[in-house]
């Protein structure tokens, strides 16, 4: 294993200093390092609901990459893959609100939940009115009695920026709740992995997988997927994700949606834009009008190689948020 | 009657104990881990238990109750992940439990093991919604409480419903392995799952374990 560290019990520490230091106009950290998190610069904004996210580290630019206006007040790096502690998701939490409460974004894994529900709880006693919704964009995983539900992955930059946009309007926290809950439920996502990441503390792949072998439906982290298959052309590996995504949103023709083409990390930008010309073209032969697209490293495993489709069915609320500008270190669009 | 109890000597013991079991055993718990979720397991542990052992010897509380307390709100603010939320409140329900014991008989006599895994067992239920047979700690936790209540009835000392709740851990821990996680990362496995032990149900053994061999050794 080579990687650009020093110990790697300080690959978080320093990953967000430097973050930190490199984009100082936008974003600041928290003031105590032991409850570490990243907030917008100048703070909370009066009146505004405030958009808190966070989770394990390891997805950048997830999640401090998108603190700035228009997207998230505050985002929580918890340790490699791993969730941040109820601690400082409640200096967050305090942080990012300007007295109009406070909206947790959660990617559906066991951590994530209970951590940010936990944190919720001390909001609530400190009377700080919290929201959350749980994204669950992974249609890879079954959502069933028999798992712990769909997981939760690049959809996530989908939902904050729509509704970072809808809080930056100034609406209510009923209603950037239902717009984050509508964002969610009207996104899919799947994912492949053609080789596994290396997590820091481990030193080690997080799996093998053969020299000719890919898993489609592989989580963030690398939990596994639905099938491991040979090694196939771009164009039939977009195919099996982009059907998966597709088939369980119901799209038959005729809608309008956003195509967001994920990288893990390790996969260049022009692998991605095959990846996203193949299925714009399957999308637009079914008659699906791709509106509006995203293609970048946005919600990264480490350094795994792969990619992930994301299919947002949009409508006009949507468009129109999607729209509205951002400024943030990872995502910047301006009216 | 003298029966042996066990109290905040112990409980210091045990928890120091734990400590240095998740720094020696980190590696083979994130190997675990790397089977069937995502190989951090040991590692979350190990800042953990290192962070509560560091507590401990700086200003260990006198009292059962406190001590374990301070565990559990340590692990909480430091393991993150799932079993932060996990063993935080399985550690404040057994020491709610413990503190009971400790003001009724001055410390944990057999009947007070049995209530403390039995309320560890019930913050797991409650905090992870997950039952016997989900491959999950609680298949640990299950069993323990199960044969601590059993031997404690039957008459056993503290240590010997402590050996009896060890063993049945260890047994319980070996049983997920031919299981289909239904909760946690590795139910994304799906039947892939089967044929690893649950790093979780692991670890539960290797901490529970520690706690009969302090109070072996604890005079």
């Amino acid at each position: 294993m080579k990687k650009l560290i020093n110990d790697p019990h300080d690959v978080v520490k320093e990953a967000v200093a430097g973050f930190v230091a490199a984009h100082s106009d936008l974003v600041a950290a928290g003031p105590d390092p032991e409850e570490l998190f990243v907030h917008r610069r100048g703070g909370a904004v009066p009146g505004k609901v405030g958009l808190v996210s966070g989770g394990g580290s390891g997805h950048e630019p997830l999640h401090v990459g998108f603190v700035g206006e228009g997207m998230l007040d505050a985002a929580v790096p918890g340790a490699v893959f791993t969730s941040p502690t109820p601690g400082p998701i409640l200096a967050a939490t305090k942080a990012a609100d300007g007295g109009a409460g406070v909206l947790h974004i959660v990617k559906n894994y066991t951590g994530d939940v209970l951590n940010f529900e936990t944190a919720a709880e001390l909001a609530d006693a400190e009377d700080i009115d919290v929201a959350a919704v749980i994204i669950n964009d992974d249609v890879a995983v079954q959502d069933s009695l028999y798992t712990a539900g769909r997981r939760g992955v690049a959809g996530t930059v989908l939902v904050e920026k729509i509704a970072g946009a809808s809080a930056e309007r100034r609406d209510d926290l009923a209603t950037v709740a239902a717009v984050a809950t509508k964002v969610n439920e009207r996104t899919r996502s799947m994912g492949v992995a053609l080789h596994a990441c290396t997590v820091p503390h481990a030193g080690e792949l997080s799996f093998e997988l053969a020299e000719d072998e890919i898993e489609i439906g592989i989580g963030i982290h690398g939990e596994p997927g639905r099938e491991r298959i040979p090694m196939a052309g771009a164009d039939d590996i977009t195919d099996r994700l982009l059907d998966a995504v597709t088939t369980d949103l119901g799209l038959s023709g005729g809608e309008e949606v956003l195509l967001f083409v994920n990288g893990m990390g390790a996969t260049p930008l022009s692998e991605l834009y095959i990846v996203y010309g193949r299925a714009a073209e399957r999308l637009a032969a079914a008659g699906v009008k791709v509106t509006r697209s995203l293609v970048g490293n946005y919600t990264t495993a480490l350094d795994m190689q792969g990619c992930s489709v994301t299919v947002l069915h949009l409508d006009e609320e949507l468009t129109t948020l999607w729209d509205a500008p951002a400024k943030t270190p990872a995502m910047r669009s301006e009216t | 009657m003298s029966e042996k109890v066990l109290g905040n000597e112990w409980a210091v013991a045990w928890i120091q104990a734990c400590a240095r079991i998740t720094s020696d055993e980190r590696a083979a718990l994130n190997d675990l881990d790397r089977a069937i979720g995502d190989g951090d397991h040991g590692e979350n542990l190990d800042r953990g238990f290192s962070a509560v052992a560091a507590k401990l010897d700086s200003a260990a509380p006198a009292q059962l109750g406190e001590t374990f307390k301070l565990v559990a709100t340590t692990l909480m603010s430091t393991v993150g992940g799932a079993a932060g939320p996990l063993y935080g409140t399985a550690f404040l329900r057994a020491g709610k439990a413990a503190g009971e014991a400790d003001n009724r008989a001055g410390g944990l006599d057999a009947t007070g093991v049995a209530e403390l895994l039995e309320a560890g067992l019930a913050g797991l239920v409650a905090r992870g919604k997950a039952e016997p047979g989900d491959k999950t700690m609680v298949d640990a936790w299950d069993a323990a409480a199960t044969a601590a209540r059993a031997a404690a009835e039957s008459g056993s000392d503290p240590v010997a419903v402590w050996a009896e709740a060890s063993a049945a851990a260890e047994a319980g821990a070996r049983a997920t392995e031919p299981m289909v996680a239904r909760k946690g990362r590795a139910s994304y496995l799906g039947e892939r799952s089967a044929g690893h032990r649950d790093p979780g149900a692991q670890s539960s053994a290797m901490l529970l374990a520690a706690a009969a061999a302090a109070a072996r050794d604890t005079p």
